[in-house]
C-alpha cells in the first residue's frame, strides 16, 4: 500500500517528523518499505499560459511561444514539443530555475531567436517515468502559481508492506486509525452524507450466492458528463498511490478504494441487459475482462451477471462489454461485500491479481458499502454531474461475518507477554482500536470492529496490546527452564566428525541443489526414476535427486571448466528414492575426486588420483564407525566395472565407490577419470562402541611371506584363506607389497604379507610359529594356487 | 737422542697442524704409541742411575701428559668442527613449502549452521530433523495456514503433487516434534528449504534454522531475551536489536527482529537500504491452534518459535555480497572458508 503523506495527515496529523511517522508505522506492524519525495527538488517553475505559439523561422520542429507567467510582460520561450499550442496551460521554468536533473535555465538563443525559459514535461519535473510532450495543465490553473504549490509536491510517497492479516489498513482510513491510536489522537473522518435521490430509477438486484455475497449495494447515476477530466488533486492522489488516472468515473472508484478500502465497480447502464444477479458461474460460460483477457469461467466462480451473461468476475475485475467508456451516459455503481472465504484463490486461479481481489481476499469491512457508495456518489456528482437514484441494498445478516465477544484475561496477558499491562491501558488501547470493551472482574469481554478480520481469539487481542504498548517497551530476559539432561547415545557419530575427517583429507564441502537435471541424472542413475516437481524453476532443476552424484559431478565439471585442475569435494544431504507415496528420504554422504593426487609441489612425484585414493578416504570414514568392512565387486551401469566396489559394513550394503564409467565420462564431456563415493549416513552414524581387549605381556613375532598367485586372485581371497587357517594368535595381517614384472611369470603377481603372531598367556615357541606358518602356506596353496616365492 | 723439550715442541706443532681426527690419531701413535718417541724415552730410563730415574721419569710423564692434553684439546676442536660441517651440510631451506599441507574446508553455510547450533545447544536446545519433501498438512495446515490463506501465495511453493510440497520453511519440524514429544521442549531444526523463486536475491533452495521452546513458563520476554543474546553472540558485537510486529499464521504475537546494520553501524548504507537495520529473523509465540493441533494443551503450555535465514546471517557475518555464490560451488569461493 502506497500513499501520500499529506493525504494521511489530512486525516490525522501528529506533530512528528516524516521519519518519526514512518518509525511509528513500522513499529505498529505496518512496515515502511520506502519513503520517497513525490517529486525531486526543483524551483522557479510556475503555471504559465501559452498566449501564442508560432513556428520558429529557422527550425521546423521548434515553436516560439509567448507565455504569460503571471509576472510582468509575457516571456518568449522556445519549445520543441509538438503539443505546445495557443491557450495551453503549461509548467514554465523561468530563467534561474534549477530542474531535478541539475539543469540551470538561462537566457539562451536557439537558432537566432532568444528564449527566456523552458516549458517542462512531467518527466523533466520528475513527476512521471516518461512523457510525450510538455505537461498540459487544466484550463483553470492560476497563472503564476509555483508548480510545487499547484501540485502540492512537498510531499512524500510512503510505501508500507502490509502483512495479509491487516486488510483494514488497505485504505488511508485504516492507516490513519493506526496513527491515531499510536499517538493517542482522534482521527478526522471526512463527512459522508447520504445523497438524496433525484430520480427513482433502480436496477433489480438478486443475490443467489448468499454466502459469497452477504451484502450488495448499488445505485444508478444518470446523465454524467463525459467532457471533463479528473482534477489535479485527484490525479495526484492516485499517482502518489501508484495508480494511473483514466477517467473521472474510474478515478473516483479508485480513490474510494484507496481512501476507505472499498473496491467498487461502475457499469455502463446502457450496456447491461436487465437486472443484476450475483451468482455462481456455470460450466462453460465465457467473458472478456476489462484487460481484454478472455476467460472461460469455472463452475462455481462468483460472478455478477445481467439477465444474459456474466458482466464481472465478482470482486476481481469487471467485464469489457459493460465497461464505462466514451459514450457512457448512465452508470450503475456497485459497492459490495464478497466474503474472503469465497474469493480466496479465485483471482490467482485466473492468473489475475487486482487491487480489488487483493482486498476482498483479505477482508473488506462488511459495514462499509453504504458509506463508500455515498462517498463515491458525492464525488461523482461534483466532478461529472448527473442524477443519483435511490440505493438498492441486498443484505443477508445470516451470512455476514459474526463478531462474538472474546474473553480477555488479565492473567493471560501477563503469562504471554511476561509483563502485566494496566487495566486502564488495556481498555484505552482496545477502545481506540475500535473494539467494544466491557470489564468483567479482572477480565474483559471484547468485541472486535467489523473491519478487523484478524481478531477472533484472546491471543489476537494480546497481540494488539503488545503492538500498541510497543514491543520495545516489553521486558526481555533469558528464558528459564528445568536443567534436565537428555540421553545422548554414544553410538551416534555426529556428522561433524565425518565432515571434519574429509576436510582434513583435503576435501572441500559443497552444497548442491536437491533438484537436478533429469538428463544428467539418467546418465548417472540409469533406470532410477526420480520424483518430478510440478512447477520447476527450469528443466535443469526439475527432478529430485536420487543420488548425490548428479550434483557432485556437475560441480566437478563446473570447476574443471574454470581452470581448476584438481577437484576434491564432498556433500551430505538427503536423496529421494521412490514415488511420492512411498518416498524414502535418506541422508547420504558423497564425494568426488579428480586430478592430481597432491597439489603440485616440490619433492613429491606428480601422480593422478586412482581407485585406491578414494578407497583410502572411504576406509578412513568407515574406520570412525569401527565395524567390519568389506568391498565387493558390483555392477553399476555408471561405474567402471573393474574399478568400483560395493561397500559392506557389518554385513549390510551401505554404498559404493569407484571410477565413473568411461562411457559416462564421454557423455558428460569429461576428459579425465573421476572417482566418486556415496555412503548411507544412518548406517555410518551408528558407530560401534569400543570394546577393550587385554594387552599381551609376551613378545610378538613377525613373519613375512612372499607368495605368487594368479593375477585374478584378489587380496580379499588371500586374506580370507589366511584367516580361515589362523587361530587367535594372528594379531595383525598386512599386505605390504604387490609386484608384477621381472622374475614373476606373466599372468601372475607376487604379494608380500606381514603376519604378527602373539599369545596372551605365553611366549610362542619357534616350533609353534613354524607349524602355524606351514598351515597358512598349505591353505594358500590348495585354495588359491599360491606358491611361495623363494 | 732428542731432548724432551724439543720432542714436546715437535708434538705440539704436529697436533696443531692435524686437520682431522685420523691425522691426530697418527700423531698420538707417533708420540704416545707403544713405539712412540715419548714411550721410547720411558724405555731408556733403565740406563739411568737410580738417583736420576725418578726425576727423569717424572719429566717424561709430564711431557707425555702435556702431549696427551694437547691431543685431547685438538680432538675436541676437530670434533666440533666436524659436527658443524655435518650440520651445515644437512641444512635445508626451511622456507620451502611443507609436504601435503593442503586441507579442505566446510561450506560457509555448514560452518554457520554449526556455529548457530552450538550457541543454542548451550541453552539446552536439541537438534531435530524433518523431511524435505513434506506433506501439505505439516507444511501448511498444521501451521494454521489453510488452503485458501493468502500467506500461501507468498510462499512460492514447489509442488510434487497436489498434497505434497518441498517444504517452504523449517517450521513443519516444529509440528513433527510436538506430535512426538511432550513439553518441556527445546529444539532447533536446521535444514534446507525451497521456494519457487530465483533472481539476484533469491535462490530456489536456501537454509533456515527453526527454534521452538514450549514450557509452562515461557513468555514473549523470554523470546526477546534469547534472541537478543543469540544475535549479539553470533555477531560478537554489542549490536542493537529491535523487535517489530509482524505476521505469521503460526505465531501470535508475531515479530520480526532487526539488528543494527553490521556494515554501517546503523548510520544507513547500501547494505541496509539506508534504514540502519537488517532484518534477520521472524519469531513469535506459538499460536494456540498450532499447539492444539499437535495435541498440546495450550492453556497449560506456552511456547515460542523463531526462524533464522542462514544465508543472510552468513552473508552478513563474512561480508559475502552475492547470495548465488553459495550454490555455484566455485572452489575459488569455497576455499576462502577453511
Amino acid at each position: 500500500m502506497k500513499f501520500s503523506e499529506q493525504w494521511l495527515r489530512e486525516w490525522v496529523n501528529p506533530s512528528v517528523s516524516t521519519d518519526e511517522l514512518c518509525h511509528q508505522l513500522t513499529m505498529a506492524g505496518l512496515e515502511v518499505d520506502a519513503v520517497e519525495p513525490v517529486a525531486p527538488e526543483f524551483n522557479k517553475v510556475v503555471v504559465g499560459k501559452i498566449l501564442k505559439a508560432e513556428r520558429h523561422p529557422d527550425a521546423d520542429k521548434l515553436q516560439v511561444c509567448s507565455v504569460d507567467t503571471g509576472e510582468g510582460e509575457p516571456q518568449q520561450i522556445i519549445c520543441g514539443a509538438a503539443n505546445a499550442r495557443d491557450g495551453l496551460m503549461v509548467a514554465a521554468a523561468l530563467v534561474g530555475a534549477v530542474l531535478p536533473d541539475g539543469l540551470k535555465i538561462k537566457k539562451a538563443k536557439l537558432r537566432g531567436v532568444e528564449s527566456f525559459g523552458m516549458l517542462c514535461s512531467a518527466k523533466e519535473l520528475g513527476m512521471a517515468e516518461s512523457a510525450e510532450g510538455i505537461m498540459e495543465l487544466p484550463a483553470g490553473a492560476e497563472i503564476g502559481t509555483p508548480i510545487r504549490d499547484y501540485y502540492q509536491l512537498d510531499d512524500n510517497c510512503i510505501e508500507i508492506g502490509l502483512t495479509p492479516n491487516r486488510s483494514d489498513c488497505l485504505g488511508i482510513a485504516g492507516i490513519a486509525r493506526e496513527v491515531g491510536v499510536m499517538n493517542r489522537m482522534e482521527v478526522a473522518l471526512p463527512a459522508i452524507e447520504p445523497v438524496p435521490a433525484s430520480h427513482q430509477e433502480t436496477l433489480p438486484v438478486k443475490v443467489e450466492a448468499g454466502a459469497g455475497c452477504p451484502r450488495y449495494v448499488g445505485r444508478i447515476i444518470k446523465g454524467i458528463r463525459r467532457d471533463v477530466e479528473s482534477p489535479v488533486w485527484l490525479q495526484e492522489r492516485l499517482r502518489r498511490s501508484g495508480i494511473r488516472s483514466l477517467d473521472p468515473v474510474v478515478d473516483v472508484t479508485n480513490l474510494v478504494l484507496l481512501e476507505l478500502g472499498q473496491p467498487m465497480h461502475a457499469f455502463d447502464l446502457a450496456r447491461l441487459n436487465g437486472g443484476i444477479t450475483v451468482r455462481q458461474a456455470r460450466e462453460g460460460e465465457k467473458m472478456t475482462l476489462l484487460n481484454e483477457q478472455e476467460v472461460e469461467l469455472k463452475a462455481g466462480t462468483l460472478v455478477i451477471a445481467d439477465d444474459k451473461a456474466p458482466v464481472a468476475l465478482a470482486g476481481v475485475m469487471g467485464g469489457a462489454d459493460s465497461a464505462v467508456g466514451e459514450g457512457t451516459e448512465d452508470i450503475f455503481l456497485e459497492s459490495a461485500f464478497f466474503s474472503p472465504e469465497t474469493l480466496a484463490g479465485v483471482a490467482r486461479s485466473y492468473g489475475l491479481h487486482t487491487d480489488s481481489s487483493h482486498r476482498f481476499e483479505r477482508g473488506v469491512d462488511p459495514e462499509l458499502q453504504t458509506r463508500a457508495i455515498e462517498r463515491a456518489t458525492t464525488l461523482l456528482l461534483e466532478l461529472v454531474g448527473g442524477e443519483a437514484g435511490p440505493l438498492v441494498e441486498v443484505r443477508d445478516d445470516q451470512q455476514m461475518p459474526s463478531r462474538e465477544a472474546i474473553t480477555l484475561r488479565a492473567g493471560r496477558i501477563e503469562r504471554v507477554l511476561g509483563q502485566a499491562i494496566k487495566g486502564d491501558e488495556v481498555v484505552d488501547i482496545l477502545t481506540r482500536l475500535g473494539m467494544q470493551v466491557e470489564a468483567e472482574g479482572e477480565n474483559w469481554q471484547v468485541v472486535a470492529p467489523s473491519y478487523r478480520f484478524d481478531i477472533a481469539i484472546e491471543v489476537d487481542l494480546i497481540e494488539e496490546l503488545a503492538r500498541i504498548h510497543g514491543y520495545d517497551n516489553l521486558p526481555s530476559h533469558p528464558p528459564t527452564g528445568s536443567l534436565s539432561m537428555r540421553p545422548r547415545t554414544e553410538r551416534h557419530l555426529p556428522l561433524t566428525r565425518l565432515r571434519q575427517l574429509l576436510v582434513a583429507r583435503d576435501y572441500q564441502e559443497v552444497i548442491t541443489y536437491s533438484f537436478v537435471d533429469p538428463e544428467l541424472q539418467a546418465i548417472l542413475e540409469p533406470g532410477v526414476k526420480g520424483v518430478s516437481l510440478s512447477n520447476p524453476i527450469s528443466s535443469e532443476m526439475s527432478v529430485m535427486r536420487t543420488s548425490l552424484l548428479p550434483g557432485l559431478v556437475a560441480t566437478v565439471r563446473h570447476n574443471l571448466n574454470r581452470q581448476q585442475s584438481r577437484v576434491r569435494i564432498f556433500e551430505s544431504g538427503l536423496k529421494f528414492i521412490g514415488s511420492v507415496n512411498d518416498m524414502i528420504q535418506e541422508g547420504v554422504l558423497g564425494g568426488a575426486l579428480c586430478g592430481g593426487r597432491y597439489p603440485e609441489q616440490w619433492g613429491v612425484e606428480a601422480a593422478r588420483v586412482d581407485y585406491f585414493d578414494i578407497k583410502g578416504d572411504v576406509e578412513a570414514l568407515l574406520a570412525t564407525h569401527g565395524g567390519e568392512v568389506e568391498f565387493r565387486p558390483m555392477n553399476h551401469p555408471a561405474m567402471h566395472p573393474g574399478q568400483s566396489a560395493e561397500v559392506v559394513l557389518d554385513g549390510k550394503a551401505v554404498g559404493y565407490l569407484g571410477a565413473l564409467h568411461p562411457a559416462v565420462l564421454q557423455k558428460l564431456d569429461l576428459d579425465q577419470a573421476v572417482f566418486v563415493f556415496e555412503l548411507d549416513l544412518a548406517s555410518l552414524q551408528q558407530a560401534r562402541i569400543p570394546a577393550f581387549q587385554p594387552l599381551s605381556k609376551f613378545p610378538a613375532i613377525r613373519r613375512d611371506l612372499a607368495i605368487v598367485v594368479e593375477q585374478n586372485v584378489s587380496a580379499r581371497e588371500v586374506e580370507e584363506s589366511i584367516r580361515k587357517d589362523a587361530s587367535e594368535i594372528l594379531t595383525d595381517l598386512t599386505l605390504f607389497d604387490v609386484y608384477v614384472g621381472k622374475g614373476i611369470d606373466s599372468g601372475r603377481k607376487s604379494l608380500a604379507l606381514g603376519l604378527t603372531l602373539q599369545d596372551n598367556s605365553r611366549t610362542l615357541t619357534d616350533e609353534e610359529v613354524e607349524d602355524f606358518i606351514a598351515k597358512i602356506v598349505s591353505g594358500l596353496e590348495t585354495r588359491i594356487g599360491a606358491t611361495l616365492r623363494v | 737422542m732428542q731432548g724432551l723439550e724439543s720432542l714436546v715442541e715437535e708434538a705440539e706443532q704436529a697436533i696443531a697442524a692435524a686437520s682431522d681426527l685420523s691425522g691426530l690419531d697418527e700423531i698420538r701413535v707417533r708420540f704416545l704409541g707403544k713405539k712412540g718417541s715419548l714411550t721410547e724415552q720411558m724405555k731408556q730410563l733403565g740406563s739411568l742411575s737410580p738417583e736420576e730415574r725418578p726425576k727423569a721419569g717424572q719429566a717424561i710423564n709430564q711431557a707425555k701428559q702435556a702431549v696427551q692434553q694437547a691431543i685431547e684439546a685438538r680432538k675436541e676442536t676437530l670434533q666440533g668442527e666436524a659436527l658443524n660441517a655435518k650440520l651445515a651440510a644437512e641444512a635445508v631451506d626451511i622456507t620451502l613449502p611443507g609436504r601435503n599441507a593442503q586441507r579442505g574446508g566446510l561450506h560457509p553455510i555448514s560452518r554457520t549452521l554449526e556455529r548457530i547450533e552450538s550457541l543454542f545447544e548451550q541453552m539446552g536446545f536439541e537438534v531435530a530433523q524433518g523431511p524435505e519433501v513434506e506433506d501439505d498438512y505439516h507444511n501448511f495446515e498444521a501451521l494454521n495456514i489453510p488452503e485458501t490463506h493468502p500467506a500461501r501465495a507468498m510462499h512460492d511453493t514447489f509442488y510434487v503433487d497436489e498434497h505434497t510440497v518441498l517444504r517452504t520453511h523449517t517450521s513443519p519440524v516444529q509440528i513433527r516434534v510436538m506430535e512426538n514429544q511432550q513439553p518441556p521442549l527445546r529444539v532447533i531444526a536446521p535444514g534446507r528449504v525451497y521456494r519457487c523463486d530465483s533472481d539476484l536475491t533469491h535462490t530456489p533452495m536456501f537454509h533456515q534454522i527453526e527454534g521452538l521452546m514450549v514450557d509452562e513458563k515461557v513468555s514473549f520476554a523470554d523470546l526477546k531475551g534469547l534472541l537478543d543474546e543469540f544475535l549479539r553472540n553470533f555477531y560478537e558485537k554489542e549490536l542493537k536489536v529491535r523487535f517489530r510486529p509482524s505476521y505469521f499464521p503460526f505465531t501470535e504475537p508475531s515479530a520480526e527482529a532487526d539488528v543494527q546494520c553490521v556494515h554501517c553501524g546503523g548510520e544507513g548504507c547500501r547494505v541496509c537500504s539506508h534504514t540502519g537495520w537488517l532484518e534477520v529473523l521472524g519469531c513469535g509465540m506459538v499460536h494456540p491452534k498450532v499447539l492444539e493441533s499437535a495435541g498440546i494443551d495450550s492453556e497449560k503450555y506456552v511456547g515460542f518459535a523463531f526462524g533464522l535465514g542462514v544465508e543472510r546471517l552468513a552473508m552478513q557475518r563474512y561480508g559475502i555480497n552475492d547470495l548465488r555464490l553459495f550454490f555455484e560451488n566455485d572452489l575459488r569461493f569455497l576455499k576462502q572458508f577453511k
